[in-house]
């Protein structure tokens, strides 16, 4: 069976998640060496030994997203965070940098090393590359490939491969974006922020209500309508159309998420060992609820039984949802 | 879950004179207190927004609720007057704050379907959500704590009204 790898942004989530089914929870450290550094949400060390504990006690397993790209010469927080998951008894880290890569295989050689969606490797080349250069056992896939692709690269690496099933998507190339760095001066990639709550701000109006990041419009919800996360990348913009008149539309990407669940059979032949459900920013409901259906896809596909179809729609991002690049179609 | 009966909608309607206000404004602190002091995790997962204030509106509620984490206080104010100051303001029904709190509806999800509004100091906002959804809240469950009545009989009671009232009373997940 494929493992279901699964989001817990606190311990209350972790146990929601173990018991609803995950085979492996990932989880992270209450500061920016993690890419979900928000308000009241993460692990202490205290908690995440615990966290692990729970999990084991119960078969599951704990991954820690170590995941942001440290500032030149200022890698001690980072070097702290990865003794700290291998002291909390961590089944492995999820990193994206190759000098943690090079300094969890140095100082902590016996914990298992997965190479984060934010380091980008999407072809065997580079995925051979961590693999040999920092001993790499999985890979968590980009969400840039099609399903042949992932087929294609399985034949030519030895390492496990994970995808992404479920959750927001990112428009950009993995752990390759500027646009809320460029609003807010903080990055997702090195401060683990994208759209820093304290650079949102909301206002109602009476047609609705304005987002703002970092001081500047990106999206007008009408009242009542459904609402996207505060990014860039999912904003509405008004400009010229081009006859003179202007237009208002979503230039990068519309507020939709990933909803994989009928692929999964197509991506376990093609040699997929895990699926990762994005969402470690949402409650221990959409956690309970997520974890469970995507449970009894994989048992489903197992079986070879159909694929439950449409069971999370109200969880999503813009109330609808995309299979993203697994299956391409010109639009 | 059940729709509002008329009869407590038309309750919800009436604006509550003051000596209501300051009486539950006191019931509502010591069942602040009582729950920080039964999850003391809870506020310091708040951190650095844990002084804030956050402003409740629960559009079918005759009052709103201003929360501050510390010192811990929870007020009561008149829909009618002009609302008091505050960092944020969370506004959805009284059915989907309570569904959030006992893990039965995803707060995101909410505000992604237009249920749930916040404006203001959105870490605040989000702070609270994730520290109140840690702290695997049940209102059933602290009501009990803080009248030392019997939380199996409560809880079973906050079951029944539940679905009758058509509001998440207790938490279903953590029911024997």
């Amino acid at each position: 069976m494929m493992e279901l790898v699964c989001p817990a942004g606190t311990p209350a989530a972790l146990r929601t998640a173990v018991e609803a089914g995950a085979h492996a929870v990932y989880c992270g450290f209450a500061d920016e060496t993690n890419a979900r550094n928000f308000p009241g949400l993460n692990f202490s060390r205290a908690e995440m030994a615990e966290g692990v504990a729970h999990a084991h006690a119960r078969g599951a397993k704990v991954l820690v997203a170590i995941n942001t790209f440290p500032r030149a010469g200022d890698a001690d927080l980072w070097h702290r965070a990865i003794d700290d998951a291998a002291g909390a008894g961590a089944d492995a880290v999820i990193l994206a940098d190759m000098g943690l890569l090079d300094y969890a295989r140095r100082a902590q050689p016996q914990l298992r090393r997965h190479l984060s969606v934010q380091a980008a490797a999407s072809n065997a080349d580079a995925i051979n590359f961590y693999a040999r250069e920092f001993g790499v056992k999985r890979v968590v896939l980009p969400r840039v490939l099609t399903v042949a692709e992932i087929d294609e690269i399985n034949r030519e690496i030895t390492v496990e491969t994970e995808a992404f099933v479920f959750g927001g998507l990112c428009v950009m190339a993995e752990g390759r974006c500027s646009l809320s760095s460029w609003t807010t001066g903080l990055s997702p990639n090195m401060n683990g922020v994208c759209s820093p709550a304290s650079h949102v701000s909301y206002e109602t109006t009476p047609e609705g209500q304005d987002a703002r990041l970092g001081g500047v419009l990106i999206h007008r919800t009408p009242a009542g309508g459904p609402a996207p996360y505060p990014t860039i990348c999912k904003g509405a913009f008004t400009s010229p159309d081009g006859a003179g008149g202007r237009q208002t539309g979503h230039i990068f990407e519309d507020p939709v998420s990933l909803d994989a669940t009928f692929l999964i059979p197509m991506l376990q032949k093609a040699g997929v060992r895990a699926l990762k459900i994005e969402g470690r920013q949402r409650s221990r409901a959409y956690v309970a609820q997520v974890v469970r259906t995507f449970r009894a896809a994989v048992e489903a596909a197992d079986r070879g039984a159909e694929m439950p179809v449409g069971a999370l729609a109200k969880l999503t991002e813009g109330q609808a949802s995309t299979t993203g690049s697994y299956a391409k179609i010109w639009r | 879950m059940a729709s509002r009966s008329p009869l407590l909608a038309a309750l919800m309607r009436l604006p509550p004179p003051a000596p209501v206000l300051m009486a539950g404004s006191h019931l509502l602190t010591r069942l602040g207190r009582k729950m920080a002091g039964r999850h003391p995790g809870m506020i310091a997962r708040l951190g650095p927004e844990a002084g804030k204030r956050l402003l409740l509106d629960a559009t079918d509620l005759p009052a709103l609720i201003l929360l501050q984490a510390e010192p811990l206080s929870l007020r009561l104010f008149p829909r009618r007057a002009a609302a008091p100051p505050s960092d944020a303001q969370i506004t959805g029904n009284l059915a989907a704050f309570l569904a959030m709190l006992h893990g039965e509806s995803d707060g995101d999800a909410l505000f992604f379907s237009g249920e749930l509004s916040i404006s203001g100091d959105t870490s605040a906002v989000l702070a609270l959500r994730n520290a109140l959804d840690d702290a695997e809240i049940d209102l059933a469950a602290e009501f009990a704590a803080l009248f030392r009545a019997p939380e199996t009989v409560v809880r079973r009671l906050a079951v029944v009204a539940g679905p009758r009232l058509g509001l998440s009373l207790t938490r279903m997940e953590a029911l024997p």
